[in-house]
């Protein structure tokens, strides 16, 4: 089964008025272990992009996302960026002075334990060259927390929009040491499904990874890439992608093309934002509360 | 002994006969497809309006100048990756008339999102 549903039918299906993964008992001691945790995804935040029709505040978008972060009431334990970090540019030598700003911007984050990872806008030109040299070496990893295994994939840096076979394996290898009942969060920056293939909104091997994942009964995976809030099931395994955080995009199929939505004067910042993921275990489920730039809860 | 040689020699006539057809028939489609080079370099197809007849076979031979482009006309269900230094080709026969569009769809820069073009299918 493959299911496209907005948040509030899936907070319906979910039925406790949250995001619900999955509930039960899992048999792993470490995952037995688990505690409540809080995550932030924070996606697309495009730096070095500079259209003031779209934007007018391009420069200060990611500085005030920044601050707002920083003014959170719970600190989340970790802040996990879904790629396109920087804006695409063809120069080799300006895509590392915008990695470079970047990284100087988000130092200033309170929070310490910060993840990356690319998209296709930091790293499809030079296969991620400049991105390993400046942001960090790892292009696709695992991380454990609070007994979730956190798996990070990179479907950006072969700019055919794969996953490839090497990295498969490695998630294949990566999976077979987990128990199937243990908790498993993926990030990834484009849908691993064919949300919206014509706009390349999509992963070719995608459903391989999808295929290796299904046999694990409590896998979430949170992306971005599409600049907008969007929720979806295949079968038991729930994709939400996450707003970005410098110019919203069309729903998929809703336009022609999938070009930037020009700026609203009346309504500055709309479609902008983050999220916390506030991870609960016993039963398993994760809350998503969606934020403005200004830090504000959206209903 | 005459009839069987004339047997023979009518057996001989229809298999020289039917080579004949299929020879003539295969190099007539041979003849009638339709081979249109198009190069991709960024940003841009040339030539970025294929126009092709309903019915008749195509072949695209794509070309990358500078480096990997995509091929991808989903409405008429082709699509390839254009690798530099060497000659991609794609066959396929159109079935409807119309205007359909194709880009590239292997992210290649800055001006990835308009590197367009529209396949035109006539009568």
């Amino acid at each position: 089964m493959s299911l496209n549903m907005d948040r509030r039918d899936l907070l319906k299906l979910a039925g406790i008025g949250s995001v619900v993964l999955a509930s039960g008992l899992w048999k792993n001691t470490a995952v037995a272990e688990a505690d409540d945790f809080v995550f932030l995804q924070i996606s697309d935040t495009h730096w070095g992009f500079n259209n003031p029709k779209i934007n007018p505040d391009f420069a200060g978008t990611l500085k005030q996302e920044v601050a707002s972060i920083n003014g959170l009431k719970t600190p989340p334990d970790f802040i996990m960026f879904t790629g396109d970090l920087t804006h695409v540019t063809d120069d080799d030598q300006a895509r590392r002075k915008r990695l470079t700003e970047f990284r100087g911007i988000v130092s200033e984050l309170k929070v310490k334990n910060v993840r990356f990872m690319p998209g296709e806008h930091d790293a499809s030109l030079d296969e991620g060259e400049a991105f390993k040299e400046i942001i960090g070496k790892e292009m696709h990893y695992t991380f454990d927390h609070k007994g979730v295994h956190f798996i990070v994939l990179d479907n950006v840096s072969d700019p055919r929009t794969i996953l490839g076979n090497d990295q498969l394996e490695w998630l294949a290898a990566d999976l077979k040491k987990l128990d199937k009942t243990a908790p498993i969060v993926v990030f990834t920056h484009r849908p691993l499904f064919d949300l919206a293939p014509e706009w390349e909104w999509y992963t070719r091997d995608g459903a391989e990874a999808v295929k290796l994942l299904m046999p694990h009964n409590h896998v979430t995976v949170f992306y971005g890439h599409i600049h907008q809030e969007n929720h979806h099931m295949t079968e038991h395994i729930a994709h939400h992608a996450c707003k970005g955080s410098m110019f919203p995009l069309p729903a998929p199929g809703s336009a022609p093309t999938n070009a930037p939505i020009p700026w609203d004067a009346v309504a500055p910042y709309r479609g902008l934002g983050f999220r916390t993921v506030d991870g609960r275990v016993k039963p398993v489920k994760y809350d998503l509360t969606e934020y403005s730039i200004n830090g504000e809860v959206l209903k | 002994m005459r009839q069987r040689k004339r047997a023979l020699f009518v057996i001989r006539l229809a298999v020289i006969a039917l080579a004949a057809v299929f020879i003539c028939s295969f190099s007539m489609a041979q003849e009638a497809k339709q081979v249109i080079k198009v190069s991709a370099k960024k940003f841009e197809f040339s030539p970025s309006q294929i126009t092709v007849k309903k019915g008749v076979p195509v072949v695209l031979e794509l070309t990358s100048l500078d480096r990997l482009h995509g091929f991808a006309c989903p409405e008429l269900g082709i699509r390839s990756d254009i690798n530099p230094g060497k000659t991609t080709t794609i066959e396929f026969t159109p079935q409807k008339v119309g205007t359909f569009p194709f880009h590239c769809d292997n992210f290649c820069g800055t001006g990835h999102a308009g590197m367009k073009g529209t396949i035109v299918v006539t009568e």
